[in-house]
């Protein structure tokens, strides 16, 4: 089992949403956070003043998947996600110790899915 | 004679209509998703400086100055001759400049309704072009055409009290152009959610406030008739969000906010040409009828045709003025306004006929021009923002700010 976590430009969640509905990968949960990136980003104006934004507005997908899953959803979340410019994001790949299924109380591989 | 009333009197409703501009943009501002709603308040908040100043300069002497059947001449730009003695033909109570001011308010607020029709998708350089253009080529002709000296249908004898016909079925029709015209949202026809509704709530209840303003005010003096068109605009408004309200109840099972506001709305679009001319039943018939018909245009009409007229200003504006101005038709009484006529049920086919007429001139004209205007704008700077643009939103990529921060 692993947990995929992914950060992404809120302006493409749509596009990954997508993407992974295609492979059959319908289970995630989705969080703004905000991100320290390297790239500048669409600078914001307040009364003259430039905000030069070294906190970046992101999306955060987390998806636990079983390990015969975990190919498509990593080429899901990058088809989706790329424009090709620097702000695109990163996915990490964690393994995952343990599932369970709160209604049923399964565990495991069984759990997930 | 200045009457010191009647001036008092039209000076605070001018204010009141021009509350109802932010009131609208907060209406449409909680529709559109969190990533445009700066750029909704800002169309709406730069159409009050921008007409604010057109209106002074151009559009009032081409809307009322005295010329032809079609629009005014430019005697009166610059309010050149537009002093603080009554102008008779308008209203003869009162400072002709506050009459002036008083419409001025009108001019603002209706190419914002427009708004409505392309949210979350226009260019902001393409709009601010279209709406003066608009506002010279569209309004200020149907203006004239209505209410200013020498204009077709006033000379016809075509009844408007407070602007259904140049307002709201103006701005209706030309909502629908546009949202044809711009095509649909990338996600249409799959709904999204708006993104704050108490928002629209409270742009509904600004709208309502003004629109005391907005219909009383339309008698130009503190009299009968403005308590009268103050009546029943409220009720209009009030049968029209409660209907609304039971045909949600009915037909999904629970009232919703946005459908109760959506119809008090709808209310007050149709009760405005009325306004000066009906008693408080037909008010009532004014209010269920507009709420009826305009559920079926937002629910099933619009999904029908598969236009993406994003928050209802056709649906809403254009169909709810339609059905005002021809209600105007039917309801019309000479006993309660003699400066009026009698319409339909009071014994007077004519006058329907006459609103039909007004009512289809309108539509024509402004569908043409407002198409032609569109088309010119598209060559001139393109009126669609592309469409990443679009996935980040107009507040970031039209005005580089944000709404709301995600921490502090």
């Amino acid at each position: 089992m692993k947990l995929v976590i992914a950060i992404i430009q809120p302006h493409k969640l749509e596009d990954v949403k997508k993407e992974l509905y295609q492979e059959e990968v319908n289970l995630l949960t989705v969080s703004e956070v905000l991100g320290h990136g390297r790239q500048k980003g669409v600078t914001e104006v307040y009364r003259g003043i430039k905000e030069t934004g070294n906190l970046l507005r992101k999306i955060q997908l987390e998806i636990a998947v079983n390990d015969n899953f975990l190919e498509r959803t990593l080429k899901a979340i990058t088809k989706g996600a790329r424009t090709g410019e620097t702000g695109d994001g990163k996915i990490f790949v964690l393994d995952l110790g343990e599932c369970v299924r709160i209604r049923t109380g399964e565990t495991g591989p069984e759990a997930i899915g | 004679m200045i009457n010191a009333g009647d001036t008092a009197f039209v000076l605070i409703a001018s204010a009141m209509v021009l509350l109802m501009t932010p009131g609208l943009a907060f209406f449409y501002g909680g529709m559109v998703r969190r990533k445009n709603v700066l750029g909704v308040l800002m169309q709406c908040f730069i159409i009050m400086c921008v007409l604010g100043l057109q209106w002074v300069l151009f559009g009032y002497s081409l809307s009322f100055a005295p010329g032809n059947a079609f629009i005014g001449s430019l005697d009166w730009a610059g309010l050149r001759g537009v002093g603080l003695e009554p102008y008779a033909d308008y209203a003869a109570t009162i400072p002709h400049q506050a009459f002036m001011i008083f419409q001025a308010m009108f001019a603002v607020i209706t190419p914002a309704l427009i708004i409505g029709a392309f949210a979350e998708r226009m260019k902001f350089s393409a709009f601010l072009v279209f709406t003066l253009l608009w506002a010279f080529f569209v309004y200020d002709p149907i203006a004239h055409m209505v209410w200013g000296t020498g204009g077709l249908f006033r000379n016809l004898g075509v009844l408007d009290f407070a602007g259904g016909t140049v307002v709201h079925i103006n701005a209706g029709v030309a909502a629908l152009v546009t949202a044809l015209y711009l095509g649909k949202r990338k996600h249409f026809p799959q709904a999204v959610a708006p993104h704050n509704l108490p928002f629209t709530v409270l742009g509904a209840g600004l709208l309502w406030f003004g629109w005391f303003g907005f219909n009383a005010g339309s008698a130009l003096a503190a009299n009968g008739i403005a308590v009268n068109a103050f009546v029943v605009t409220n009720t209009a408004a009030a049968a029209a969000g409660l209907t609304w309200a039971l045909i949600d109840w009915l037909h999904n099972g629970k009232p919703t906010m946005f459908g109760t506001v959506t119809g008090a709305v709808a209310g007050l679009v149709a009760i405005t040409p009325a306004a000066g001319f009906v008693g408080v039943i037909p008010a009532v018939l004014i209010g269920v009828g507009v709420s009826i018909i305009c559920f079926l245009m937002v629910t099933v009409v619009k999904m029908k045709f598969g236009y993406d007229d994003s928050l209802d200003a056709f649906g809403v504006h254009g169909i709810g003025g339609i059905f005002g101005a021809l209600a105007t038709g039917l309801f019309a009484s000479k006993a309660l306004n003699p400066a009026g006529a009698d319409g339909l049920f009071n014994g007077n086919p004519k006058l329907f006929l006459i609103q039909l007429g007004a009512v289809l001139f309108t539509l024509v004209y402004s569908l043409i021009a407002t198409f032609v205007i569109l088309k010119i704008v598209d060559k001139l700077i393109g009126v669609r923002v592309n469409e990443k643009d679009e996935a980040i939103g107009l507040d970031l990529t039209q005005h580089k700010e944000t709404a709301y921060t995600v921490l502090e």
